[in-house]
């Protein structure tokens, strides 16, 4: 048994809780000024000294954001390319994962660790090959070169994923299905699918979260404005508005809204994805 | 069931995984691993990319890379930066875990904190760099509360003076990265089994005794793991360094992957940027191996 209440006790009890608030600030200060930064008028921000909570609260920042179509298209842009690629992968590897997971055949080892290493080649690596192909079959600038290039590095963590996933289903279930003379994608279907919405969900959510951050390959794949996604329109805002902080930070909380709403509400499903690639 | 049925049937289960795969295969292998015999094939050329007919030549780009004063500080930079980013996620995320996990604090207050702390993991790099570029402002936040303490007595340029710049990016990637640990080592310090520390307790060990022989042992295969993805992850770093410094000023923060990738994009040297990019990959893929060797041993 611990004992307690002694001074020297409470004295580590409080030092811990200096600890915890010192913490608090490092971590969510940054975060916080980004927040309060987006309403405050952009001569506010670098008043001296800094004022903590906006003096004059404003949405101004706001309004030039989503009064502007040509910002509004970054966030479609985002969207519409992390949905596909969301969708297709979830496909994709649901199949490879129940191959993987429901069947042995020649070569599962090596593919396992192929698909394995895969999730460590540098993205800048592939990005020379991928622009050379993406310019020689006239993909250049299109939602196509996009999708294709965010799937191959969605795709190996989501069938590691849903393969790991998939491993935890009792095997009963399906070859219930084989005895009663179904094959084994009616199985896939009726049995498995339906009660793999965890796997699934936390698949989506890790793909979702790749595609929205990718920067890289949106920077070099596409070229005009109505093509770009959000984290190149944040960077093209800091190259023609160089001090217009508010409106850089209410585009920054902005897209960061998907994925702020995603931990909130499925925060299991976030971690579960988070730390995919950790967990084999 | 007949004995055709029976053979047709165990055909069929046969050749089912290669179908269950092949759209995965088709993908990996045509987008992931092809790209990479390509590219390898690039550094060889001259004029890679650019022309339709380019001529061999042999090793020259890559004795260019050799030869190029930026490269070896690209690759002392990226080292550096890697290093002290996979030390501090690592402290910083254990220091983090041990903290939540005490006992001596309030549940309720235990799973706002865990909230909290997580934050930094939820931003894109892009929307971190920019943060930082506003916090570490000439005029900033930053410099003004550092004044006011006392601790600096003119404005810094954190990202635009050589001196400071690569220690500016490095603590943004710091602040950036430490939730991985943090959550991993936090998921590991649930599952050490209790009796270890009640036995520790019956036997009159204390606090950091029961940290240095129960905890940081029980923790290792995670710590071990963690640092080396994030060590391979954290070598490939670019938007955060393009959007804060760009590699300056002087090439003070340049990375290999920034440096790989204006020697592509910039000076639309393409040969020279895939052998730098390959360089790069046979790093990678080196540690890489080890990673899952490591797994496997485990």
């Amino acid at each position: 048994m611990r004992k307690r209440h002694t001074p020297k006790d409470r004295l580590i009890t409080v030092a811990l809780h200096v600890a915890l608030a010192a913490g608090l600030f490092f971590a969510a200060f940054p975060i916080y000024w980004m927040l309060s930064s987006s309403f405050k008028s952009n001569t506010e921000i670098f008043a001296l000294p800094p004022t903590i909570l906006p003096k004059a609260f404003t949405l101004e920042a706001y309004a030039a954001i989503l009064g502007d179509p040509v910002k509004l298209r970054f966030f479609f842009n985002s969207y519409f390319v992390a949905g596909a690629v969301t969708v297709l992968t979830v496909l994709i590897a649901l199949l490879a994962a129940y191959g993987f997971s429901r069947f042995n055949f020649r070569g599962k080892g090596s593919l396992n660790t192929i698909i394995i290493s895969t999730q460590t080649i540098p993205p800048i690596t592939l990005l020379i090959p991928f622009f050379g192909l993406v310019v020689s079959y006239g993909i250049f600038d299109t939602y196509v070169a996009l999708i294709l290039t965010y799937l191959v590095f969605t795709l190996p963590y989501a069938i590691l994923l849903m393969t790991g996933y998939l491993n935890t289903l009792p095997r009963d279930l399906d070859e219930a299905v084989a005895v009663d003379g179904g094959t084994s994608w009616t199985a896939l279907w009726r049995v498995i699918v339906p009660i793999s919405l965890p796997g699934i969900v936390a698949t989506s959510v890790y793909t979702f979260l790749l595609c929205w951050n990718e920067f890289l390959f949106a920077l070099t794949l596409t070229k005009s404005t109505s093509m770009r996604t959000v984290p190149i329109g944040i960077q093209l805002l800091m190259g023609q508005h160089a001090f217009e902080w508010n409106q850089m930070m209410a585009m920054s909380v902005l897209g960061s809204l998907p994925l702020l709403l995603i931990y909130l509400v499925a925060q299991r499903y976030f971690l579960a994805g988070m730390t995919a690639g950790s967990v084999k | 069931m007949t004995r055709q049925k029976r053979s047709h049937h165990k055909l069929k289960r046969a050749v089912a995984p290669y179908l269950y795969l092949s759209p995965s295969l088709l993908i990996i292998g045509l987008l992931m691993l092809l790209p990479m015999v390509t590219v390898i094939g690039y550094s060889f050329q001259n004029s890679a990319v650019l022309r339709r007919d380019p001529s061999f030549a042999g090793l020259k780009h890559y004795q260019a890379i050799f030869d190029d004063p930026v490269f070896w500080a690209s690759l002392w930079h990226t080292l550096y930066f890697t290093c002290m980013s996979v030390i501090f996620h690592m402290t910083i995320g254990m220091a983090f875990a041990l903290m939540l996990n005490s006992d001596r604090i309030n549940p309720t207050l235990r799973n706002i904190l865990r909230v909290l702390y997580i934050l930094p993991w939820l931003f894109t790099a892009v929307i971190i760099a920019v943060i930082w570029r506003l916090l570490l402002e000439p005029n900033g936040v930053v410099n003004s509360i550092l004044m006011q303490i006392g601790i600096i007595g003119s404005k810094v340029e954190w990202f635009s003076s050589p001196e400071t710049a690569l220690h500016a990016v490095t603590f943004a990637n710091i602040w950036a990265g430490y939730p991985l640990f943090m959550v991993s080592l936090l998921a590991g310090l649930q599952g050490i089994p209790k009796d270890f520390y009640e036995a520790a307790d019956i036997d009159g060990a204390k606090a950091y005794q029961k940290l240095i022989f129960i905890t940081i042992p029980q923790l290792m295969p995670i710590i071990i793991s963690i640092s080396l993805l994030d060590f391979i992850w954290t070598m490939q770093v670019f938007p955060l360094i393009w959007i804060t410094t760009g590699g300056g000023p002087i090439y003070s923060t340049e990375v290999l992957s920034t440096y790989t990738y204006k020697l592509a994009f910039s000076s639309y040297n393409l040969s020279q940027a895939s052998a730098s990019a390959v360089v790069i990959l046979l790093i990678s893929l080196g540690l890489t191996l080890f990673y899952i060797r490591y797994q496997k041993a485990r």
